[in-house]
């Protein structure tokens, strides 16, 4: 399991990998939008949070459909579908916590980057950061299930995408609640959070059994 | 009858549906007409409701829409139950049932969507709000879009079947949280009236003409769902024999 999630990442920072053009794609779409609404700082500032959320969301689903594709096409899946039932989730498992690190969690380290060009203070970038790296997770995990329904279709990418944002809806909820209730006095900061951490915790457990049983699936 | 069909060679495996296509054949009429009559007299019941004191006449669109929002629901969980039912037993009409329940329910639910938002902009002065009732029906609403989507990418229905089947059971999360989301959250959206633990807070004049209209679209949902089954088998079986086709003249 460790040599897998070493072999994962090694493909994955790679040349030709996904993971810096993960990063590349979410700092080209929280740099558009300045353009869209206009340069004003204060405004900025106020909807920098979500903006970064949003950015990370649509980047994290990015590279979903290569984490199953790519040993789809040199036969190793099928080996990793032979194995049994224990291992099978496992081995799902390993492979979106790969994904994650691979893509996930240089999101978290270009935010406050981010954060400083949509004119944030410290404390929202820091709770944006914070509420990436606990829920970013969530997305490889869940978003593992909608790779591995879509690994038999030769152009996937964007069918994954549709399949997977409904359920990624309450990431994105509960993530810019509890960095907006950083900022903003009154609004306590625990309960989205954990709400947060609690759905985290609930797709690592769902997203590689679903997956698991959908590879099976499709391979029979 | 299922004598002459299991010794057919290929057709054993569709053995079940075909028993399946005469059982259905006989029971839709009936259905059909039952539909047709509970809807007739729903409306004829609807419209004869008094107006509300506050809602005035807007309060008849709850007719329409508080039915199709339940069976957008319900139809949701028919199709998670025939996940099970492919996946655990591997029932070859499970998949079948729940490929054909997918643009009925995303017809109900486009309709309490629709309806609700015809209602809401006399009553709330507004067409669309983000609260959580109506963003966990929209989701529903986008889920059932991109399953017909992951159907409509696959050319092998048997293929299809698990994977989407997996799907479905996943985003079933939903569900409770449509059921549910007026009491966690405050809302705009009220909370239940009828189903509840302490009997239906709704005044009878209005319960009424609203059950019997809930009859009529569970009725009708059945119809469809019926036919859209019995056309699924069919249109498979021609896949089939197409394939049995293409593939004597490519043997010969």
């Amino acid at each position: 399991m460790i040599a897998l999630l070493k072999r994962d990442l090694a493909i994955a920072t790679r040349s030709g990998g996904a993971a810096m053009l993960g990063v590349l794609f979410f700092l080209a779409v929280v740099a558009v939008i300045p353009f869209g609404i206009g340069p004003d700082l204060n405004l900025l500032a106020r909807i920098g949070p979500a903006i970064l959320w949003i950015g990370a969301l649509l980047a994290s689903l990015l590279g979903l459909d290569r984490l199953f594709q790519a040993d789809r096409e040199d036969g190793s899946l099928d080996m990793l579908v032979m194995q049994d039932w224990v291992s099978l989730v496992l081995t799902v498992f390993v492979k979106s916590l790969a994904h994650w690190l691979a893509t996930g969690l240089p999101l978290v380290l270009a935010a406050p980057l981010l954060g400083l060009l949509m004119n944030m203070s410290a404390t929202a970038t820091g709770a944006v950061m914070l509420t990436l790296l606990v829920g970013t997770p969530a997305i490889s995990f869940i978003g593992a299930v909608g790779a591995a329904v879509a690994v038999v279709l030769p152009r996937g990418g964007l069918l994954v995408s549709i399949l997977i944002l409904p359920l990624a809806i309450p990431i994105l909820i509960f993530g810019v609640s509890a960095a907006y209730a950083a900022v903003t006095d009154p609004d306590p900061f625990w309960p989205p959070f954990m709400i947060l951490s609690a759905i985290t915790l609930f797709f690592a457990a769902l997203g590689p059994v679903a997956a698991a049983a959908a590879l099976k699936g499709a391979s029979d | 009858m299922s004598d002459t069909t299991i010794s057919q060679g290929w057709f054993t495996s569709l053995a079940n549906p075909t028993r399946f296509l005469a059982l259905s054949g006989r029971v839709l009429p009936y259905l059909a007409t039952a539909a047709v009559l509970s809807l007739v007299v729903g409306l004829y019941m609807s419209f004869a409701a008094p107006e509300d004191y506050q809602q005035g006449m807007t309060v008849r669109i709850m007719f329409i829409h508080v039915p199709a929002a339940w069976l957008a629901m319900m139809c949701y969980s028919v199709m998670a139950i025939a996940s099970i039912g492919t996946l655990v037993w591997r029932h070859p009409l499970a998949d079948v049932a729940a490929k054909t329940a997918l643009p009925i329910g995303a017809a109900f639910t486009f309709l309490s969507l629709l309806t609700g938002s015809l209602w809401g902009r006399p009553m709330w002065g507004t067409w669309w709000v983000w609260d959580a009732r109506l963003t966990s029906v929209f989701v529903l609403f986008l889920m059932y879009l991109g399953l017909m989507a992951l159907h409509k990418a696959m050319d092998d229905p048997a293929r299809a079947a698990r994977p989407a089947a997996v799907l479905t059971l996943v985003g079933f999360i939903n569900i409770p949280i449509i059921k549910f989301s007026v009491e966690w959250w405050n809302t705009l959206h009220q909370p239940a009236s009828v189903i509840r633990l302490d009997g239906p807070t709704i005044h009878p004049t209005m319960l009424y003409p609203l059950l019997v209209m809930a009859v009529a679209y569970t009725l009708i949902f059945f119809t469809l769902h019926l036919m859209a089954m019995r056309n699924e088998i069919l249109r498979r079986r021609v896949q089939t024999m197409r394939r049995q086709a293409a593939q004597a003249i490519g043997g010969a």
